[in-house]
């Protein structure tokens, strides 16, 4: 007698947690290996690091408000330019053909090999880690936005054009809508470029920082702090991805809060 | 001077000329087209791929500038667009961020109206089109054939003289399209508004129009203008009435050889 197997339903829920315990067995097994368990304390090792960063040395709220500064402020300028300059690239040929091969030629280098160079031009602490996120931010947010600018179907413009819409019109009733989704992976990918420039902005010579503190950790061979602050960085890129799926929905549902009047 | 059931020219094509410049030359879409299609008339074009339709379409919605020659609607000529000149693209064009309602409205909010008054207008041609109980659905939630309902209810909504189709019914399968051109006979006959539609559909212009016109290929001029003799209404049925089948036969051998020619 054959008897269909039932296929077993997994919740996500389950799922994680599972994809959860499977990472806790690769680390333990990494912490118990006689080179990796250098590199890989396990768990109650970085519980202990957080008492030992946070309250003996003080240094894990400054760094990390330090770095979320940095990566705020830096970000923060590099959308309120990106937008504008994406739009005048979209708009006008010469601003295309002038800044867009620069944009690229830029945009391909890591940062830390110019940080020094900010360093030299405005000195240590926070400005060059700011300057450094903002520049970063900014090739990535407005390639982005521009590509989304330049791919808008043309014949909802021309649709909007034969029902008599002028050019105020279009550009915000069809332009802007049809750019935000464009605009919104531009966030997401520029707020990862922001986390991923931050390690570079900080190794110069900045006072406080999680990347900063990184780099100071590791001469002393500990570890245990480290990856603490490794995960730390992993738990801040996850939320800001979680802040942006949030702001994504918010604006799906204000269209349809529109719609409901 | 004319009689009282004399109709006057809508739409005046005086020797439209359109070339392209491209990489490999220039390229001739429209070579001296001439046509008068009259107040409230329905003109079919019909013609092969690249035989200048859609350009010769989007000169006169003013979306395109002829090389030379010019068009004229009652006796004006055309520059620009216009919300006299109502546009059905074959892609529908719906504004996805939009409502279907929104969609519709979109021309008289352009008119500045107040707003209850383009929500009435809009609401009267969801209507026309049986889509009331999608007023609020995204276009993202329609399947073509109701696509391209709010895409003629959006035209209709800003009362245009003349309504310009392109290919409206080309991406839609047999069974859908066959509806959607019932439903747009019904309307003509209603409300007699000049239109200017394009096809390559052989049946699918003679049951519509008046006159078929027979585009050819590379460059585009017009190779013949079929009259269709044909008394309205007509429905679906009207595919089986003999002159309909002569008709076609004559249509299809002309489009088929001007296909060949592009073919070549």
């Amino acid at each position: 007698m054959k008897e269909k197997k039932k296929p077993v339903q997994i919740s996500d829920k389950v799922w994680l947690l599972i994809s959860f315990l499977a990472a806790m067995l690769v680390w333990f097994l990494l912490s118990i290996g006689k080179t990796t368990g250098r590199s890989f304390p396990f768990v109650d090792k970085i519980f202990l690091a957080i008492d030992k960063m946070a309250f003996q040395r003080k240094a894990l709220w400054p760094d990390f408000l330090s770095s979320m500064i940095c990566v705020a402020s830096g970000f923060g300028l590099g959308f309120l330019t990106a937008v504008p300059v994406a739009f005048l690239m979209a708009w006008y040929l010469p601003v295309r053909k002038i800044l867009e091969p620069w944009i690229n030629f830029i945009r391909n280098i890591p940062a830390l090999a110019y940080a020094p160079l900010i360093v030299i031009m405005v000195g240590v602490g926070k400005t060059p880690a700011i300057i450094l996120i903002w520049i970063c931010t900014f090739m990535t947010m407005c390639i982005t936005i521009y590509g989304g600018i330049r791919n808008i179907d043309v014949t909802l413009i021309k649709a909007a054009r034969v029902l008599g819409a002028n050019d105020m019109d279009i550009f915000f009733r069809i332009t802007l809508p049809a750019t935000v989704p464009f605009i919104i992976t531009a966030v997401r990918l520029g707020l990862g470029a922001g986390l991923t420039t931050l390690l570079a902005a900080e190794s110069t010579g900045a006072q406080a920082g999680l990347g900063m503190r990184i780099r100071t950790l590791s001469s002393t061979f500990e570890s245990d702090g480290m990856l603490l602050y490794i995960i730390i960085l992993g738990i801040i890129g996850l939320l800001l991805n979680m802040l942006v799926d949030f702001i994504e929905r918010r604006l799906t549902s204000w269209q349809e809060k529109r719609e409901e009047q | 001077m004319a009689g009282e059931e004399r109709r006057a020219v809508k739409l005046h094509i005086e020797n439209v000329v359109k070339e392209y410049k491209g990489d490999h030359g220039t390229t001739v879409a429209l070579n001296g087209v001439s046509l008068d299609i009259m107040e409230n008339e329905f003109v079919c074009v019909v013609g092969p791929s690249g035989c200048g339709k859609s350009t010769l379409l989007n000169i006169l919605a003013g979306l395109h500038e002829a090389t030379s020659g010019t068009c004229y609607l009652d006796g004006k000529p055309i520059h620009g667009t216009g919300i006299e000149r109502g546009v059905v693209f074959q892609q529908y064009a719906l504004f996805p961020w939009q409502t279907v309602l929104q969609n519709v409205m979109f021309g008289p909010m352009m008119k500045r109206l107040p707003k209850e008054e383009c929500m009435a207008i809009a609401k009267k041609y969801i209507k026309m089109v049986g889509l009331e109980e999608f007023e609020n659905s995204f276009p993202k939630e329609l399947s073509g054939g109701m696509k391209q309902r709010v895409a003629i209810a959006r035209a209709y909504a800003n009362n245009p003289e003349v309504l310009l189709m392109d290919e409206p019914f080309g991406a839609l399968d047999a069974q859908t399209r066959a509806q959607l051109q019932t439903e747009l006979l019904k309307t003509w006959e209603e409300e007699k508004k000049t239109c200017f539609f394009i096809t390559h559909d052989v049946d699918e212009a003679i049951l519509l129009a008046q006159r078929v016109v027979i585009m050819s290929a590379r460059p585009g001029r017009i190779k013949r203008i079929v009259d269709v003799d044909i008394p309205y209404p007509r429905d679906q049925g009207t595919k089986s009435d003999p002159t309909f089948m002569k008709l076609k036969a004559e249509v299809w051998n002309e489009v088929y050889q001007e296909y060949l020619e592009v073919r070549k």
